[in-house]
């Protein structure tokens, strides 16, 4: 329901409280029983003080508008695990977590973009969704733009929200099938321009549709999603983010559905799109290889935890974690010369809801090292000699490098 | 297998004999709009032993290619013309009986999703003695349970975990059973349809690597149709690339990937993302795939390509041997007395 229709109602109950305060009033009086009266005119009276007296609502924030847009600190999503009624009463009213997002922190600073990869159920699409506030972090803060989002109100973080566009995986489902291309685009400057006039957004929609390459403009205009192609749809996602002037986009899987000569129109798209309207991107993919053309910076998740993050030069050049070894080394090469330097962890990702203890890679890693790595949590520290490389491993910075078999001139992992 | 092993056993499998021939195979879907030729008149012969590669974009006709081989299109769609001939033996020509023999006893199919292709209400043991007793009657309900075990070992699955449902098991896991029914009776030859693609890069490594060693094992063939190059690259030997409904180019993946021939498969290839660093961008390649009710004249691929000439659009280039084993559907490496030479 829009603002307006909320206030004609509630300015309708008031008023007819009041004419019942006036009509009961006046009829007390007629009946000489005036110390009712006074009563019923409180109640004309009640009304207009409580809206004298509303508190005043704060003012929707403006961005800093410093270096960092996006600062995320000690995120964690804790999703409860739903338990029937008799296997409630046996654990005794315990609960159990899938940790999806635990323990996050990371900035993005503005113009820049930061890949998250890693693979199924790392929380990777957790963490794009909690930037959003599409979910509410079950601790930890996320500010954009200077304005931590867990306090705004529902309506400011509504108006807010104009800054953080998303895009997601499947055009198909984002888009709703009895909107044209032109209504789909147009729809968010409608809650979040209404200043402008209806030619002015078709104007905007127009230069849009020509920004994303989809030209003519006005064939396309009146299309509806099912009648263009994947990558187009895609495209009109874009340009839908695009139309009320965000500083952030959280691509959660972008191009994962493109076949492969889309997936590089696409990349390339993104990569325009953020030089033409000063865009910062989140991101968010499992395919490692396509971070490399778009990603200034990445961050590697395992099990709810960034494991590394840093320049995407340097952590591909020069992996520390040996689960980031282990993943880059996976990734296919189109190349049949190529040949897997790293062995492969063995197993797969373990339950969530019970990780490991200590550091949660440990009982796949190559290189873990009894009584350190199964017992103390890694923290995200500085590999020696960078900034802002930063890994998680007991091994590669702190107090136990010696045990790295790298430096000892054992084998390296 | 070791890594270095890999290169010396895709030599030894460069002159298998032929087990499977695919010769002129057409298929159709019939739909309001008119036929679409989703296979157009693709010869393909499948050696023995041998890990080929099947790639293309959607709609290329891969699927359907590979579905066509186990005669399991199903209506609208219908092979109207070709032989599919397997050890010997015509498939066009044998009964639907006969044809379920052969189906699932000397032909595996794997699909994308194993979760579509596992009965959730079975167990995995029921699965795959289910699949033994069903083919070789003989084989008591202990001894199939057996086997199943073996294989399930094998897979590299815990063997007291046969006894669980589809769904407790992961992913990765649920496509390692889906091999073992393969291999429950011994398939000469495995159609793979994009098997890893729901997989993450680390179980889907582990399952390329397994998949060689049981080539070598259980003297396998496999087809792997994929989208994925990478992948290909990985575990091929040889590879086909389909464009349109049509072969655009076979070879050795060395001769495919080093020394591409076809242009879609030279765009196709340079706009693959590479994890290797070296600093170049992606190729753009203009246009999409066309639409099949209406399959551009002469070369399908000719209002995309790069290097189009005068007789592209005219007539279409036969799927001819440039080098010994090395085809390619273009006119660029084709005699022909049309203007524009290379």
């Amino acid at each position: 329901m829009s603002r307006i229709g909320i206030l004609l109602i509630v300015l309708g109950g008031l008023a007819v409280l009041a004419a019942i305060g006036v009509g009961t009033a006046w009829l007390a009086v007629r009946r000489r029983r005036s110390r009712y009266a006074w009563f019923f005119l409180g109640m004309l009276i009640l009304p207009l003080a409580v809206l004298a007296l509303l508190p005043a609502r704060d003012p929707v924030p403006v961005g800093a508008g410093g270096e960092v847009l996006v600062e995320v600190r000690g995120l964690r999503k804790w999703f409860p695990v739903q338990k029937g009624f008799i296997a409630n009463l046996l654990s005794r009213g315990h609960t159990d977590y899938v940790k999806a997002v635990d323990d996050v922190s990371f900035t993005i600073k503005r113009g820049e973009v930061l890949g998250l990869a890693g693979e199924s159920g790392s929380g990777k699409s957790t963490v794009g969704r909690l930037v959003l506030r599409l979910l509410d972090p079950t601790e930890g803060e996320v500010v954009v733009d200077g304005v931590d989002l867990a306090r705004l109100d529902k309506e400011n973080l509504r108006v807010y929200r104009h800054k953080m566009q998303v895009v997601f995986q499947d055009p198909l489902a984002s888009l709703n099938p009895r909107m044209t291309v032109g209504q789909a685009i147009e729809h968010p400057a409608q809650i979040h321009l209404p200043d402008t006039t209806p030619e002015e957004r078709k104007r905007l929609v127009f230069e849009l549709l020509d920004a994303v390459g989809m030209s003519p403009p006005d064939f396309f205009y009146s299309k509806y999603p099912h009648q263009v192609s994947g990558g187009q749809r895609q495209r009109i996602v874009l340009a839908r983010a695009l139309i009320t002037q965000p500083d952030l986009i959280v691509a959660d899987e972008p191009i994962a559905s493109a076949d492969v000569s889309v997936q590089a129109l696409l990349l390339e798209l993104m990569i325009k799109l953020k030089d033409e309207f000063d865009l910062t991107y989140l991101f968010i993919t499992h395919d490692l290889a396509t971070t490399k053309y778009i990603c200034d910076r990445i961050g590697i998740m395992y099990l709810g935890k960034i494991v590394e993050i840093g320049p995407l030069q340097e952590v591909f050049e020069n992996p520390q974690h040996p689960y980031t070894r282990a993943l880059l080394s996976a990734v296919p090469v189109p190349d049949p010369r190529h040949r897997r330097t790293e062995p492969l962890p063995t197993g797969e990702i373990p339950n969530p809801i019970n990780p490991p203890p200590g550091c949660n890679f440990h009982p796949r890693c190559p290189i873990a090292a009894a009584g350190v790595c199964d017992g103390e949590l890694p923290s995200l520290r500085p590999v020696p000699g960078s900034e802002d490389h930063l890994v998680s491993c007991h091994l590669r910075t702190g107090d136990h490098t010696h045990l790295d078999p790298a430096r000892t001139g054992g084998p390296s992992a | 297998m070791t890594q270095d092993a890999i290169a010396a056993d895709r030599s030894s499998v460069a002159t298998g004999d032929v087990l499977y021939s695919i010769r002129d195979l057409s298929v159709e879907y019939g739909t309001r709009a008119g036929e679409v030729a989703a296979v157009d008149r693709v010869s393909l012969d499948i050696r023995k032993g041998e890990i080929l590669g099947l790639v293309g974009e959607s709609g290329c006709g891969k699927s359907t290619l590979g579905k066509a081989m186990m005669r399991m299109i199903s209506p609208p769609g219908r092979i109207t013309q070709g032989e599919l001939w397997f050890a010997g033996e015509d498939l066009m020509t044998v009964s639907e009986a006969q044809m379920r023999e052969i189906r699932g006893a000397r032909l595996g199919m794997v699909f994308q999703d194993p979760m579509t292709s596992l009965n959730p209400l079975s167990k995995i043991v029921d699965h795959l003695t289910e699949t033994i007793t069903t083919h070789e009657p003989s084989v008591s309900e202990a001894a199939a349970r057996d086997r199943a075990e073996q294989l399930i070992g094998r897979l590299g699955l815990r063997v007291e975990r046969i006894d669980d449902y589809p769904h407790q098991f992961s992913g990765g896991m649920r496509q390692r059973i889906m091999i073992a029914l393969a291999l429950a009776l011994r398939a000469d030859l495995v159609i793979a349809d994009e098997p890893t693609t729901a997989l993450d890069v680390i179980v889907e490594a582990q399952f390329l690597d397994l998949l060689r060693e049981l080539r070598a094992e259980f003297d396998l063939t496999i087809i792997m149709i994929t989208h994925n190059i990478g992948v290909v690259a990985e575990v091929a030997d040889r590879v086909a690339v389909m464009y349109a409904g049509r072969m655009a180019e076979l070879g050795s993946v060395d001769e495919v990937f080093l020394d591409t021939k076809h242009p879609y498969g030279q765009g196709l290839l340079r706009a693959v993302p590479n994890i290797e660093l070296d600093g170049s961008d992606l190729y753009q390649m203009e246009g999409a795939p066309p639409n099949l009710l209406h399959t551009p004249s002469g070369c399908p691929f000719h209002p995309r390509c790069p290097h189009v000439m005068p007789i592209c659009s005219e007539r279409e280039p036969a799927f001819a041997e440039v080098t010994p084993g090395h085809r390619a559907s273009c006119w660029l490496f084709q005699e022909h007395d049309g203007e524009g030479e290379r």
